[in-house]
């Protein structure tokens, strides 16, 4: 009966959709709505034939502008079947106020920067990496952050300045939908110690940039904590409970992309200064580390697209890791590195998009692939098929994963 | 003193012809250059800049139609021919509803450009060659829609013939370098008094014509003749994209800040709405 009166209800908001759709102007406000109504179904490929992800979702776009003002609201529903939820998630609301020389944005907002695909070293901002996993569309990846923004425009040089005080970590996929290689599987008993909420706490965060000889050059400051979570047991010799907490983290970075033999070549570094563990002798703190990625991006033929990118992470004080860290845990390399492939092909008339996604790791061995075949069937619907494959030894970052190999698809109506 | 000249006369004379059929050649020659010049000047470069909404259908062999809605604006840096900058705002389809992008063309060098998506707030670059690449799927290539260097091709005319009531110059443009676009050839129907093309036939590979591009309606806007309905045809497929200009505006003042990231994350309200 539940199920009948969401689906009757799924029906109506479908219906009620193309109404839905606006695009207006009254007494100089402009108004627009838009959204989307949208299935979302991952079957697990191996390890039986659960499902990690089922779900509809409805979102709802709001927009209204007036001289120099606007708000934007993005708001989804959802009725998650394996979870057995119906959820409501305000993806962003924020208000902009636009002058001459600098904007303001405040609420919740998603924020993506740096130049890497797939590969963020100068990208502070909450990431959900369970909804990248279990097949939803890619722009779940982001999350939103209540912040405010400032953006100040110059002609030597342009700004953001990005204020956050309220914590938001990273999701990171879980039991029960994921299977993960976990070496506490023993403790149940788990804290999560996020930051308070203080002035102290506020993370900051800045970028420079702009137009140096054909390339777009960043630069990147960071204060704020991990947003991944380092884990300490209350008691090494026999431990009880475990502490998720963030440590506190400072990064320095830039980028620089531009046109380069007729295809596009990124760059992008950063040093992360471990502020909680600066000596490395914390084995539950990540040691400060130096990253950077090299990528290129060029048409090969018509409508195929090829990207290769390739990135290390080196870590310091890595003596001081090795001898503090407990025995019989999995060690990390000194230097990971990670490549990339994406390749992309548009048939019939860009309505078809064949696509290719694969990371590997030459350091950890292991690797995840994203085959993809999207079609927009009218201008309003779009399916697409994939798949998400992991693969590598169980205690590598693609390899825990192995046991989560799905299939997915998704079939959205847009108005 | 009269062998003297003679043979000064009999040596200058290969001189003399090779000077005469060289200047014959270029007179030749030199038109065709020119015409597709002011060609390029009258379709691509009007005015200082240029403001448009620009309706695309695109058509398949069986009537299926697909909309394309946007609002393009156009900066000339230099005079005709040289540095421009174009910005693009999309408003249907639905999922490519507010995405804006952005291209800084240079005169014999690759474009850059760059795509914002607003999902996840992102300005990217994107590496895509003009000359083949389609522009949002239709059958138009970017370079269709931004103009190609006249000096890529070697042009000659073919014939001047009246083409649906206008004296036109016919010219047939022979790519360069063969390798960098789909067609082995194109025949233009240039008006000789507005100077735009009328009508393009391209020849593929084979030799065989596969595309047609037709203007089927120019109006004079601010005193500039404007191809406000234009029709790109694969004759082999029998797609077409069907292009319809409307509240076209030449010289609004549209200042070089708008083609900045700045823009393409918020789109500037008074010109593309």
């Amino acid at each position: 009966m539940d199920t009948l009166i969401k689906a009757v209800g799924l029906l109506f908001l479908f219906l009620s959709s193309s109404v839905l759709a606006l695009d207006v102007s009254l007494h100089g406000v402009d108004i627009s709505l838009g959204g989307f109504l949208q299935g979302n179904y991952t079957p697990r490929i191996v390890d039986g034939n659960d499902f990690i992800l089922a779900e509809e979702r409805f979102q709802l776009k709001l927009e209204a502008s007036y001289s120099g003002v606007s708000i934007f609201t993005k708001t989804d529903v959802f009725y998650d079947a394996v979870g057995n939820e119906v959820g409501f998630d305000i993806r962003e609301a924020y208000l902009d106020y636009f002058s001459k020389l600098w904007d303001v944005r405040v609420g919740r907002q998603i924020i993506t920067w740096g130049v890497g695909d797939l590969i963020f070293i100068n990208d502070f901002f909450p990431k959900d990496f369970a909804a990248f996993f279990e097949g939803r569309p890619l722009e779940y990846l982001k999350k939103g952050v209540d912040a405010f923004k400032f953006d100040l425009y110059l002609n030597i040089i342009s700004m953001e300045f990005i204020l956050i005080p309220f914590f938001e970590r990273d999701t990171l996929p879980s039991p029960p939908r994921f299977i993960i290689f976990d070496p506490f599987s023993q403790i149940k008993d788990r804290e999560i110690e996020e930051p308070e909420t203080n002035l102290e706490n506020t993370q900051l965060a800045l970028r420079l940039y702009r137009n140096i000889l054909g390339f777009d050059a960043s630069l990147y400051i960071y204060k704020g904590f991990f947003l991944i979570p380092a884990v300490e047991p209350d008691n090494l010799a026999s431990p009880t409970k475990l502490i998720l907490f963030f440590p506190r983290l400072a990064v320095y970075g830039a980028s620089l992309q531009g046109s380069v033999f007729s295809g596009v070549l990124s760059l992008e570094g950063a040093y992360y200064d471990s502020l909680d563990d600066r000596n490395g002798d914390d084995p539950a703190v990540t040691n400060s580390q130096t990253k950077f990625l090299v990528g290129f991006q060029r048409e090969l033929w018509r409508d195929f697209t090829a990207e290769f990118q390739y990135s290390g992470e080196y870590m310091y004080e890595y003596g001081e890791y090795l001898q503090t860290l407990p025995p019989g845990f999995p060690k990390q390399d000194r230097f990971r590195q990670l490549m990339t492939l994406r390749l992309t092909q548009f048939l019939r008339y860009q309505t078809l998009r064949l696509s290719f996604f694969a990371f590997f790791s030459p350091s950890g061995k292991d690797y995840m692939l994203i085959p993809e075949v999207r079609y927009n069937i009218t201008d309003h619907l779009w399916a697409a098929l994939g798949a998400n494959i992991f693969g590598g030894k169980e205690t590598t970052f693609f390899g825990q994963l192995d046991k989560n190999d799905n299939v997915y698809i998704v079939l959205r109506y847009e108005f | 003193m009269r062998k003297i000249l003679c043979s000064i006369v009999i040596l200058a004379f290969p001189f003399f012809i090779l000077i005469l059929s060289h200047l014959a050649y270029s007179q030749a020659n030199l038109p065709a250059d020119e015409i597709i010049r002011r060609s390029q000047a009258a379709f691509y470069y009007p005015g200082t800049d240029m403001k448009a909404k620009v309706l695309m259908k695109l058509v398949t062999k069986d009537g299926k139609e697909r909309i394309r809605d946007l609002t393009m604006l156009r900066k000339n840096l230099d005079k005709e021919g040289g540095e421009q900058r174009y910005f693009i705002y999309f408003y249907k389809p639905p999922d490519v509803k507010d995405m804006t992008f952005m291209v800084w063309k240079y005169p014999g060098k690759d474009d850059d450009r760059w795509l914002f998506i607003p999902a996840i707030n992102l300005v990217k670059r994107i590496a895509a060659n003009d000359k083949r690449s389609s522009f949002v799927g239709s059958d138009f290539s970017y370079e269709d829609v931004s103009g190609r260097g006249a000096e890529e091709d070697n042009h000659s005319i073919l014939k001047e013939e009246a083409f649906n009531g206008k004296d036109t110059y016919v010219i047939k443009s022979v790519p360069k370098d063969e390798g960098s676009v789909d067609y082995s050839y194109k025949v233009s129907w240039i008006d000789k008094e507005s100077f735009i093309p009328l009508k393009e036939e391209y020849y593929d590979k084979r030799g065989e014509l596969y595309k047609v591009f037709t203007a089927d309606e120019v109006k004079e806007i601010q005193d500039f003749p404007t191809a406000t309905k234009r029709t790109m045809k694969n004759v082999q497929s029998s797609h077409r994209t069907e292009v319809t200009f409307e509240e076209v505006g030449y010289n609004n003042g549209i200042g070089d800040e708008i083609f900045s990231e700045r823009y393409l994350r918020n789109p500037p309200q008074k010109w593309i709405r």
